[in-house]
């Protein structure tokens, strides 16, 4: 038997993206379709309206999702992507379908990813992404933290891991990784640093600080070892 | 730099004007009560506190980046790791998400195998859960002794069966590694026999102990309100009030065909939390009754699933159980290939800690040791951590 049982008791995706679309002017969503049959479709919604609707999820009496269960996020590098398109093409004379490789760029961007839940009319999960448009400079989302405060620390964790900037945060530093390190070690193109380790020491400090107690002939012998 | 230890700032009022003094303390890395290597940035005034920021990542070793970078069964290890008390769970979400993604099947007596293991593990973790739990509050060994001798026994039942007490790697996509045999399943039978009695004297000892109601009952209450809202799962939540457990709601594996019921509490206080676990450890015992009596003979693995070379087609997935400390939940993306393109663990303990400075305001500072054990937190876990 399969061990896991889909949820029957919610209305449709489209229903609900129809209805978000009549309450809230303005706002467009798509719909990521899922190849995998089992897992969920999910809603994109635009990133200057992402905290209209999730209020709205959260509220209306037929979804009431209040529980924000998993928040994480998604680094898609540019790429190349490949797909198979089927054409008719008159080949020697007879028409053949003939399979062709179509190649698109995809830009840039990193994806931040809710699932969301009801407790109280134990439904879910709706899946709730967000982009930015670039992996550079414009890396802000709205933070949902003032929507379910259970985002709090994975929003966090995504602005550590991802340097995905959540604006409305309530305090957004780093969680896992220490405050002074550079980087975010989730993206798919980070490179470590020789040493991790090195930070400059007390001991390296001393070191200098000490310098300027030797004569002058002196000093050439003293050369700590600081990194740039 | 490193974290001072102390420090003393001035406490002002609405105008500005010093009143008195406030007492920053580090309570933490290393400290046995932190249950781990865990860091509280508490400002105290006097015993009372008013501010209290967790600091966690000291072992972080990025679980997820190595999740993208090794194959779909080369995980499976790894997640023995996260919440080293209950591998035989973390090994149960993974392989449900990857068997949701892949759309395999789990023979019937696999499925039975993993309901037992399951419910041996929560009754494990509640039992040394409550043994640190009142540890914290001072009754300094003895308790946890005899937690931890129940606890052993499963874990004896555990290492039998899949060659290690907590690292157990027991669970594959389609199915479970080996089959268990007759003399392990009495074995089991008699001990979950017995674990009523041992239940018995636990709750004997500790339910009307006046150092224990003194201690837990009417500290750090949550509301529903609260506890749905900071997406607090397990038994912290059900302690609020809150009906709402994964076997029930997701009916996964063959959870629909038990008799067992959802305890709940009513304030969301200590005690609560704390017979939260003594009644789901009794539930559990209910469960594990009906599988050992009702497990049918067959095959433990399905012949279909792949474990070498295995390539999910494109898609993504989010599985979830329900785990001792709440809901645990996997997120794959697949691409195609032969790892993840995504791999994210939803950890519980994590989760549940973020509403630790609202648990803990107002009260003392001792108190603050209890309430964060009754959060029931492993560091693996919260940290994501990798050790090898």
């Amino acid at each position: 038997m399969v061990s896991w049982v889909p949820d029957k008791k919610l209305e449709t995706l489209e229903q609900i993206k129809l209805r978000i679309e009549s309450a809230l002017p303005l706002t467009k969503l798509d719909i990521l379709p899922n190849e995998c049959p089992a897992g969920e479709r999910s809603l994109v919604v635009d990133a200057g309206r992402g905290l209209a609707v999730a209020k709205f999820l959260r509220d209306d009496a037929q979804l009431k999702l209040d529980y924000c269960s998993n928040v994480t996020g998604i680094d898609w590098p540019e790429a190349k992507i490949k797909t198979k398109v089927k054409k008719k093409m008159l080949v020697e004379g007879v028409e053949k379908e003939v399979e062709e490789i179509v190649e698109t760029l995809r830009s840039g961007h990193l994806e931040v990813v809710y699932h969301l839940y009801s407790m109280e009319l134990k439904h879910g999960p709706i899946v709730l992404r967000m982009r930015t448009a670039n992996r550079t400079d414009q890396t802000h989302l709205p933070s949902l933290t003032p929507v379910w405060r259970g985002a709090e620390f994975q929003e966090r964790e995504i602005y550590d891991l991802y340097g995905v900037i959540f604006d409305g945060h309530p305090d957004l530093r780093r969680i896992l990784m220490w405050d002074e390190f550079v980087g975010f070690p989730m993206r798919r193109d980070y490179v470590e640093p020789d040493d991790f380790e090195y930070e400059p020491t007390p001991h390296d400090e001393v070191l200098v600080e000490a310098k300027k107690h030797y004569p002058v002939e002196a000093k050439a012998e003293v050369k700590p070892e600081v990194k740039a | 730099m490193p974290p001072k230890s102390f420090e003393v700032k001035p406490k002002l009022d609405e105008s500005g004007a010093s009143i008195g003094e406030l007492l920053e303390i580090s309570m933490g890395p290393h400290h046995p009560s932190t249950h781990g290597v865990f860091r509280m940035d508490v400002v105290l005034d006097g015993e009372k506190v008013v501010k209290l920021k967790p600091v966690c990542g000291y072992l972080h070793r990025n679980h997820e980046k190595i999740g993208e970078n090794i194959s779909y069964l080369a995980s499976m290890p790894y997640t023995d790791r996260l919440d080293y008390f209950c591998s035989m769970t973390n090994n149960w979400a993974y392989a449900l998400t990857i068997e949701k993604l892949a759309g395999l099947a789990v023979p019937e007596r696999a499925e039975y195998i993993r309901v037992i293991m399951a419910e041996l593990t929560r009754l494990q973790n509640h039992t040394s859960l409550i043994g640190f739990f009142v540890h914290d509050m001072g009754a300094l060994g003895t308790p946890l002794m005899y937690a931890f001798r129940e606890r052993e026994k499963i874990l004896d039942l555990f290492e039998e069966v899949s060659g290690a007490r907590m690292m157990c790697n027991y669970m594959r996509f389609g199915g479970v590694r080996v089959d268990v045999n007759d003399e392990w399943i009495a074995r089991t039978k008699q001990l979950v026999a017995n674990y009523g009695r041992f239940l018995d004297e636990f709750e004997t000892f500790l339910n009307q102990n006046e150092i224990l109601l003194a201690r837990t009952q009417g500290v750090s209450p949550l509301t529903k309100e609260q506890a749905v809202n900071a997406s607090l799962t397990g038994p912290l939540l059900r302690a609020a009030g809150v009906n709402y457990d994964v076997r029930k709601v997701d009916k996964y594996g063959i959870y629909s065909r038990f008799d067992f019921k959802v305890p709940l509490g009513e304030h969301g206080d200590l005690y609560d939390r704390y017979m939260m676990r003594v009644l789901e450890m009794r539930e559990s015992i209910k469960i594990l009754n009906q599988a050992l009596r009702d497990i049918p003979a067959g095959p433990v693995m399905d012949p279909k699933a792949k474990l070498r070379g295995f390539r999910p087609k494109p898609g993504e997935v989010y599985g979830r159980i329900e785990s001792p400390k709440g809901e645990l939940g996997f997120y794959i993306i697949s691409d195609g290939g032969p790892n993840p393109y995504r791999y994210r663990v939803r950890p519980p303990s994590f989760i549940n800690i973020t509403i630790l400075e609202d648990m803990c305001l107002g009260h003392r500072v001792a108190d603050v040791i209890v309430i964060l054990g009754s959060v029931d937190i492993v560091l693996g876990e919260v940290d994501r951590c990798q050790p090898i």
